[in-house]
């Protein structure tokens, strides 16, 4: 293997790789729509980059990405694809509404709740499908995709109980207050808040017009000790040991149905907590009955496909994502791009993330000039 | 080697096929001559599938000419092969189960009327006259799934005479079938080699050559051994010729010291996936300080004994015992924390997570316990220290291997991994299943030497190998398994090994 190759094997370039391979195809695609591609893509980057306003909302659509990304790559590290997270990010948002509804103690006690509420739910919910792994063999997939809609639809039931819907509208009553994960959520709202912020253009632009949260803290400190839990425990040990091949597993002695089911528990619970920290940390702070899957637990899937089941790749992945996603709204503005094209950029890099394997295949390939054929 | 003529279905001079630095092949030579049954006799390993496999290209030797009809061919894959008239019929079925009968057996080479479209009528018309001119008793019609195992080694020999065999292989046939199927299959071999076509058969089971064949090659370790007439020798002096002497490993050791039983099987019964008995009655005694090797053909009940005794099998009757414990129907957690170590035989499936690092995979029992994990967080420096010792003490190579990926070692270093890991654990029982499959002369000696000085550490060691040489060798008592039973226990030095080779095979002990 020479340098070039190597290099080309490393993770972190195969997926640069891909980002720029995935422009690139939607550069063209964009021509082929009669759009301008350059026009089009600096507009994306602009509404990125182009004021921390924008960075900073990235950075919050992002959080419940990054979240429910490393929640999938703990599944796929046991070789479970929990294709469940949709469902599991569901049950933790009703969870968390219910709960914050229902409770109303001092944030240091009620913001835990809640949290606690929206882990637990999402944790059972993907343990049950583990359970069903464990128990009878029925593939996770399958289960996972029926469990996402009874999730969907028990949503909509908990959403149009009299206990929680707010009439006239299609949602329930919000969170109280004190369950709240915005950084300085009331003080800002007071004029002297106002006053002292408007002061820094920078603090304007983070604080006062978005809804800045604590959830992208949880989600960095879940990816270390999520890495942690994997890479050096003894119990990441042995569910990464049965994610590779659950029949050496078995032969030492390690319990491979136990952990399927407590994979898919602590699966289930990160992206319950990620649907918690959303109901807390954004706007409106409640549920709204569904007519389709909001795509949060999709895409997440996604995330963790990007970032290879890396932990810490789900945060660079995650923001790359809602980047794309929040851009692609700008996009839209500038050039009247419409943003489904921006669906087709995330799926290209998806798609070449998955294909990048074969680049450093064909690399070498070429790089022998076929000399494998000869004797 | 005979000379090239047209009077051969098939010639094969000076094959050699290389893996890597392990010869498969070595200059071996194969005449088989037009309407006669040709067998292809040895062990497990001796390369008789492999010879097969660059018959009909599914490898390339690496050296060597092959003659069809006394024409040089460049067999390049098996397309080629089937043009040149050989057709070939795995162990494995390679069937569609969905499919019918007739649709199996065009797969691939379908009847076409004009535009494309499958001459279903046409095909089985010219299917049915195969059926009628050699006796191959099958329904054109019945789907594969619902045909007996007999019937479809039948659909799989019409398949290569359907695309014009002149040549067929047959490896292992008689495995998988009962004993009136086996005396149909002859009558089919017959009637097709009257026909003037050849027959190869790959197979160690004697008895069988006695009945069917006219000549037998026995290959040895990748070499060419002899060519014989088949009527002319006895099943004994098949059994010595397939074993041999002249590549005996000497193995030294002292004289065992047995002391008491630690290891125990009473009456098991074990049953396979299909729900059949395969593991009957079976008992067993191995004590302190021995070494008891079972020697049998692969497929007579080892493996199912060996995942009842780790516990990942039910036993469906008897006892395991160690140290008079009962450790049946357990977990394979219980098994080894009663002091039974095990290096499976297949050492990539169950052996080792070939994307662990070689330091994660010496500690794969142990892993929770002190000083490899502390409070449930792993102890990277001491997982560490301790493979660097284990591959300081069983030579693994290359020596740097510890944070580097399983997979990336060569089978003897890999299995050298996992014999290290295993006797670390101080078991009261050892347990090799094929422990040198694969492993070249340097690492089987290792392997061999290593099984006998845990021995003489007062351990109670059970091997159960393929290779009757290396049971006869290493074994201080010898026992026989056929058929899912114990046939008979011999003492080392009282017994010779084709009488071993002959009850392996099914026959009496004194006949």
């Amino acid at each position: 293997m020479n340098k070039a190759e190597y290099i080309l094997r490393k993770p972190f370039v195969k997926t640069l790789i891909a980002i720029v391979l995935g422009f690139l195809v939607a550069g063209i695609i964009l021509v082929i729509a009669g759009y301008p591609p350059i026009e089009s893509l600096k507009a994306l980057f602009d509404g990125v980059f182009s004021s921390s306003k924008h960075l900073s909302n990235v950075i919050i659509k992002s959080t419940p990405l990054i979240m429910i990304g490393i929640g999938v790559a703990f599944a796929f590290k046991t070789g479970l694809f929990n294709i469940g997270a949709e469902g599991q990010f569901i049950i933790g948002c009703v969870a968390a509404v219910v709960v914050g509804i229902e409770c109303d103690f001092h944030p240091v006690i009620q913001i835990p709740l809640v949290l606690l509420a929206g882990a637990v739910a999402g944790g059972l919910y993907g343990g049950f499908i583990g359970l069903l792994k464990a128990r009878f063999g029925i593939h996770e997939v399958l289960t996972s995709i029926m469990m996402n809609w009874i999730a969907l639809y028990f949503s909509n039931w908990v959403c149009n109980l009299d206990r929680y819907h707010k009439p006239d509208t299609l949602g329930t009553y919000t969170v109280n207050k004190s369950g709240y994960t915005k950084i300085l959520s009331e003080w800002k709202m007071t004029s002297e808040g106002k006053e002292t912020l408007l002061e820094s253009e920078f603090l304007t632009n983070t604080l006062l017009k978005t809804d800045v949260n604590t959830g992208i803290i949880v989600a960095i400190i879940l990816a270390a000790i999520v890495s942690f839990l994997l890479f050096r425990t003894a119990k990441g040990y042995e569910l990464r040991a049965v994610g590779f091949n659950r029949f050496a597993a078995e032969f030492a002695g390690i319990n491979v149905n136990k952990n399927i089911l407590h994979s898919m528990l602590i699966s289930g619970a990160i992206c319950g907590l990620a649907a918690a920290l959303y109901i807390t940390g954004n706007s409106p702070h409640s549920i709204a009955t569904l007519s389709a899957f909001e795509n949060y637990g999709f895409n997440g899937l996604s995330v963790c496909l990007i970032a290879a089941s890396s932990p810490i790749g789900c945060i660079f992945a995650g923001l790359l994502f809602g980047g794309l996603i929040y851009g692609g709204q700008s996009m839209q503005y500038a050039v009247g791009a419409p943003s489904e094209l921006i669906n087709i950029v995330i799926g290209i890099i998806v798609f070449f993330v998955a294909l990048t394997h074969v680049i450093p295949i064909l690399f070498a390939k070429f790089s022998k000039g076929g000399k494998k054929h000869d004797k | 080697m005979a000379n090239v003529s047209s009077e051969y279905a098939v010639q094969m001079h000076g094959v050699t096929k290389r893996f890597g630095s392990f010869y498969a092949l070595e200059n071996m030579d194969l005449d088989v001559k037009r309407g006669t049954i040709h067998s292809l006799l040895g062990e497990n390993g001796a390369g008789k599938s492999t010879l097969m496999n660059v018959l009909y290209g599914l490898y390339q030797a690496d050296e060597g000419e092959i003659f069809v009809n006394g024409k040089k061919v460049d067999i390049k894959n098996p397309n080629v092969a089937i043009a040149n008239g050989i057709g070939m019929v795995h162990q494995h079925f390679m069937l569609v189960d969905d499919f019918t009968v007739t649709q199996n057996i065009i797969l691939g080479n379908e009847t076409t009327s004009g535009l494309g479209v499958v001459d279903m009528k046409k095909a089985r018309q010219q299917i049915l006259e195969i059926v009628e001119k050699y006796g191959l008793e099958v329904d054109p019609d019945a789907r594969v799934s619902d045909i007996s195992v007999g019937m479809q080694q039948r659909v799989e020999i019409l398949k290569t005479l359907y695309r014009g065999a002149e040549l067929l292989i047959l490896d292992e046939p008689t495995a998988v079938l009962t004993p009136q199927e086996i005396e149909e299959l002859m009558t089919i071999m017959r009637n097709l080699i009257n026909d003037g076509k050849a027959i190869i058969i790959i197979t160690h089971k004697l008895k069988e050559i006695k009945a069917s064949s006219d000549t037998c090659t026995i290959i040895r370790r990748g070499k060419y051994i002899d060519t014989i007439g088949v009527e002319h020798v006895t099943e004994n002096e098949l059994a010595t010729l397939m074993v041999g002497h002249e590549v005996k490993l000497v193995v030294d050791k002292e004289p065992a010291k047995p002391g008491e039983v630690v290891f125990e099987i009473k009456n098991l019964i074990v049953k396979d996936d299909r729900k059949l008995d395969v593991v009957k009655d079976f008992n067993l005694q191995v004590r302190k300080g021995e070494i008891v090797g079972i020697a049998g053909i692969d497929g007579n009940g080892q493996k199912e004994l060996m995942e009842a005794v780790n516990c990942l099998r039910p036993a469906a009757g008897g006892e395991i015992l160690v140290n008079g414990k009962p450790i049946a129907n357990t977990t394979p957690r219980k098994v080894i924390d009663n002091g039974v170590s095990t290096i499976p035989e297949d050492r990539h499936k169950r052996g080792l997570v070939l994307d662990y690092t070689v330091n994660e995979n010496a500690v794969l029992e142990r892993y929770r316990e002190a000083p490899f994990s502390k409070n449930g967080i792993l102890n990277r420096k001491e997982i560490e220290n301790f493979t660097k010792e284990l591959i300081e003490e069983f030579d693994v190579r290359p020596d740097d291997c510890g944070p580097k990926r399983a997979a990336g070692l060569s089978g003897g270093n890999q299995q050298k991994v996992i014999i290290g890991r295993e006797i670390a654990m101080d078991p009261d029982v050892l347990i090799a299943v094929q422990p040198t499959r694969g492993l070249d002369v340097g690492a089987i000696e290792t392997v061999h030497k290593t099984l006998i000085r845990e021995r003489d550490k007062g351990k109670a060691v059970l091997l159960i190998s393929f290779e009757l040489d290396e049971v006869m060798d290493v074994s201080d008592t010898i026992a026989v398994i056929y058929d899912g039973h114990i046939q008979d226990v011999f003492k080392q030095g009282t017994v010779d090994e084709s009488t071993i080779g002959l009850l392996m095979a099914g026959g009496k002990g004194n006949e």
